[in-house]
């Protein structure tokens, strides 16, 4: 294989693997804040003991999520040397403030959070809570935005020819302010909330199908399906307005999640079905007439550029993108439904009995999971065969240095210690749910077990 | 405020959040290494919830210096990671196996469990810190570049007895610093058994550090050409050693807290000799250190990105300074396990 393609399959597979852990924190970090700000309000001791519980599962999630993360910032540099130079100007601002903004405050007050139980008083516990929650939101903008300059480029030009030429900054605001870094900032975050609600939304209703801590899993659901709720309906206004920029300025990326080989005045939007690309069609599929054009355009009959405007060696991989664009949508429906049916039977008060939609909730947390990976993946994968839409291509990205052996070796490296950090983390995670909240042995102490270990010294 | 030197500023910026990295995460690497020289699992918790709370946020300091890196000099950040190829592969390996050891180790009962994470944290600190050394030492010594800023050697190059020494150096720092840091964090039986340990460790550490110095001042004495230049600048040397010579007095005293303020002073001038030294240079081409080197002044950004990162310093540096205080006060004193420790 060419370094060009094991350069970006392990860009895949490090930043997917990263992209599991801090949508979790995100979207943790908000409930936490809400847990703890209901327990300062009420003084319930449950909230405090929800607070606890989960800020434990938050420990686990972010350690992870900041392994993976340095790999990724130093990844830039060791695959993609020339890719880091030519942007470096622009999209090393974003990283630098990402570092002192956002990781100082979310690593500084997660100690306060985590050990700072006995330490502090409840209102600085709750203020560190808030600091690790924004600075987790943070991190999320200035990477989004370092990405959304990938796509949608602002605020730049380019000094220099051939190999040394580079992207500089002209200015800060509008490189941060580029046309789609707002929106799709607002829509990854929404994501990362998803991931948090449905990860306590199983919890809860895995505890409730087992009769099990009901207060505390009643109690937690109710925060996971508010929260739930609001993101989807929130995450269908910023995909909706995500999908109308890159209309604007992705057509190519448009082109490819709706197999559109043809530039059409009131395109029609397809349901499902199954690229053929070799005939350039989509086969089994249901359409709706002039639907995409109203939903790119909100005009009927606007015109809607196919992928017959770009020259067939830039084409994206129409068949793959066309299915995880819909897959991540189809996630949100099934979202959507979930939660409406649980707030429903809840109000009628049959939801607790209702085995089968609690095992449905149960199963419901890889949703948001699912539906952010292949969002991830139908946007970079669309921006294909750029690294910088327009002004930079991948194959020109790479490091000029590194050889196939070294990019091979390191992606066994990452295989092996991702699959063991994976399987760790899933055995732990359930070790943890298992257990269940309860006060006297949260989880890393060992009262009950100090006799076994004093006697094996 | 002048800013013609910018560069200049933005390097000394990168140097600091370096410093800061080697002092923080320094002593969480050091306690990591003497981590199984401890037997008994309750002193293991106690040295490992002595770095607990903190070495997240110390970690951080290595990622933004590397951000700090990309925005400013990205010619140099990407020449350094692609030549570096696999040493920083090593190190994140390393990384992440701290964590998870760290993270994983007091969550299970079972003996053989925790054993496993024990020795993973060990060696996953004694890994970090000697490919740490592994790049410092072939930024003194060099690499071999193209004219258009490339990594033109092998791996191998990157291995040979000079940067062997400066990798041990590193281990040797790390561990009187971790020493150091561990003794003042801890009381009673536990504490008197570490303070046993720190004497070896800053003899081991002198040992090297004056091998190391003769070694740099035989075969590479372009790092000591700016001293030549500047006398002025000799006076970091003399501030170190008597940090040095500060550090088994303190301890001796009792003093702990200043043994570890001594040990902080001594990284801060090996860090300031290292930048000094190799200035205006960060990457040298051994091949041509004259015309291709990679200076502040050839790999920087433009002056509007290096104005824009000043001012994100100025506005954040003060505060991750602030609340990296606060923590460390927050968790002053001799470690105590508590329900929440790891």
């Amino acid at each position: 294989m060419d370094v060009e393609t094991l350069a970006r399959f392990q860009f895949a597979l490090t930043i997917m693997f990263h992209y599991i852990y801090p949508p979790l924190s995100i979207g943790l970090g908000l409930v936490l804040v809400i847990m703890e700000g209901i327990y300062l309000k009420t003084k319930n001791p449950l909230y405090l003991q929800m607070a606890k519980f989960w800020t434990k599962v938050f420990a686990l999630t972010f350690a992870i999520g900041v392994a993976t993360g340095i790999v990724m910032e130093f990844e830039f540099g060791t695959n993609w040397a020339t890719y880091s130079r030519y942007v470096g100007d622009v999209f090393g601002s974003a990283l630098a403030a990402e570092g002192v903004f956002a990781f100082f405050l979310e690593s500084g007050f997660l100690a306060i959070l985590l050990f700072g139980w006995n330490k502090v008083g409840p209102k600085t516990h709750f203020f560190s809570t808030l600091m690790v929650c924004l600075g987790a939101h943070f991190s999320a903008i200035w990477i989004v935005v370092a990405n959304s300059w990938m796509q949608t480029p602002a605020g730049y030009h380019v000094v220099g020819e051939g190999l040394s030429a580079r992207a500089e900054i002209i200015s800060f605001w509008d490189m941060v302010f580029n046309p789609s870094s707002m929106v799709r900032l607002a829509h990854t975050v929404i994501g990362a909330w998803l991931a948090g609600a449905f990860l306590i939304i199983s919890v809860a209703a895995y505890y409730i199908l087992k009769n099990r801590h009901m207060d505390f899993a009643k109690a937690t659901l109710k925060i996971g399906l508010a929260v739930g709720m609001v993101a989807v309906i929130l995450q269908a206004v910023t995909g909706d307005a995500s999908a109308k920029i890159v209309a604007v300025h992705q057509p190519a990326k448009l082109a490819a999640f709706e197999a559109l080989y043809h530039t059409e005045k009131g395109a029609p939007m397809q349901l499902f079905g199954i690229v053929n690309s070799k005939e350039e069609k989509v086969e089994y599929g249901i359409k709706i007439p002039k639907l995409l054009s109203f939903l790119a355009f909100n005009d009927f009959s606007a015109e809607v550029k196919g992928l017959d405007q770009i020259p067939k060696s830039d084409w994206p991989n129409v068949p793959v993108l066309f299915q995880t664009y819909r897959l991540m949508v189809a996630m949100w429906g099934i979202m959507t439904l979930l939660l409406l049916i649980s707030i429903y039977m809840w109000r009628k008060q049959t939801l607790f009995a209702n085995k089968w939609t609690l095992r449905c909730l149960v199963a419901s947390v890889l949703c948001p999971q699912i539906a952010n990976q292949l969002g991830w993946v139908s946007a970079e994968m669309g921006r294909y065969p750029w690294i910088v839409q327009g002004l930079l291509r991948i194959s020109e990205g790479l490091s000029k240095s590194v050889t196939a052996n070294q990019i091979i070796s390191s992606i066994i490296m990452f295989a092996f210690v991702y699959f063991i950090l994976f399987v760790l983390f899933i055995f732990l995670l359930n070790e943890k749910f298992k257990h269940g909240p309860d006060e006297q042995d949260v989880w890393t102490p060992y009262y009950q077990l100090q006799h076994y270990l004093e006697e094996n010294e | 405020m002048n800013l013609e030197n910018i560069e200049f500023i933005w390097c000394s910026a990168f140097f600091i959040l370096l410093a800061g990295y080697a002092i923080l995460d320094g002593f969480d690497l050091g306690v990591g290494m003497l981590h199984l020289f401890s037997k008994k699992d309750h002193e293991r918790r106690i040295m490992l919830n002595a770095i607990g709370p903190v070495w997240d946020g110390n970690e951080v300091w290595l990622v933004t210096a590397g951000g700090a890196l990309f925005a400013g000099f990205p010619d140099i950040y990407a020449t350094l990671c692609s030549a570096f190829y696999e040493p920083i592969m090593v190190l994140l390996s390393g990384l992440i196996f701290r964590a998870a050891a760290i993270e994983f180790r007091s969550k299970q009962p079972m003996a053989w469990w925790r054993w496993m994470w024990d020795v993973l944290f060990s060696l996953a600190s004694l890994i970090i810190a000697l490919s740490l050394g592994i790049v410092l030492g072939n930024l003194i010594r060099g690499i071999e570049i193209n004219e258009h800023k490339e990594f033109v050697g092998s791996l191998s190059s990157l291995f040979n007895p000079y940067t062997y020494l400066v990798s041990i150096l590193t281990v040797a720092l790390f561990w009187m610093h971790g020493a150091i840091y561990i003794v003042m964090k801890t009381e009673g039986e536990l504490h008197d058994k570490l303070r046993k340990w720190v004497n070896p460790a800053i003899i081991f550490f002198i040992m090297c550090y004056a091998l190391t110095t003769m070694a740099t001042l035989i075969y590479f004495p372009h790092m000591s050409q700016i001293i030549q230049d500047r006398p002025i600048l000799f006076l970091i040397g003399v501030v170190d050693m008597f940090a040095i010579a500060n550090i088994p007095r303190e301890i001796n005293r009792g003093k702990d807290w200043l043994a570890f303020v001594s040990s902080c002073v001594n990284i801060v001038c090996l860090m300031a000799l290292f930048a000094v030294g190799s200035y205006p240079n960060v990457v040298r081409a051994i091949n041509d250190p004259d015309h291709l080197s990679l200076t502040i002044y050839n790999s920087a950004s433009s002056h509007t990105t290096l104005q824009i990162l000043l001012l994100i310093a100025i506005i954040g540096i003060p505060l991750v300074i602030a609340y990296t205080f606060a923590v460390y006060w927050i968790f002053k004193g001799k470690v105590k396990l508590e329900a929440t420790s790891y």
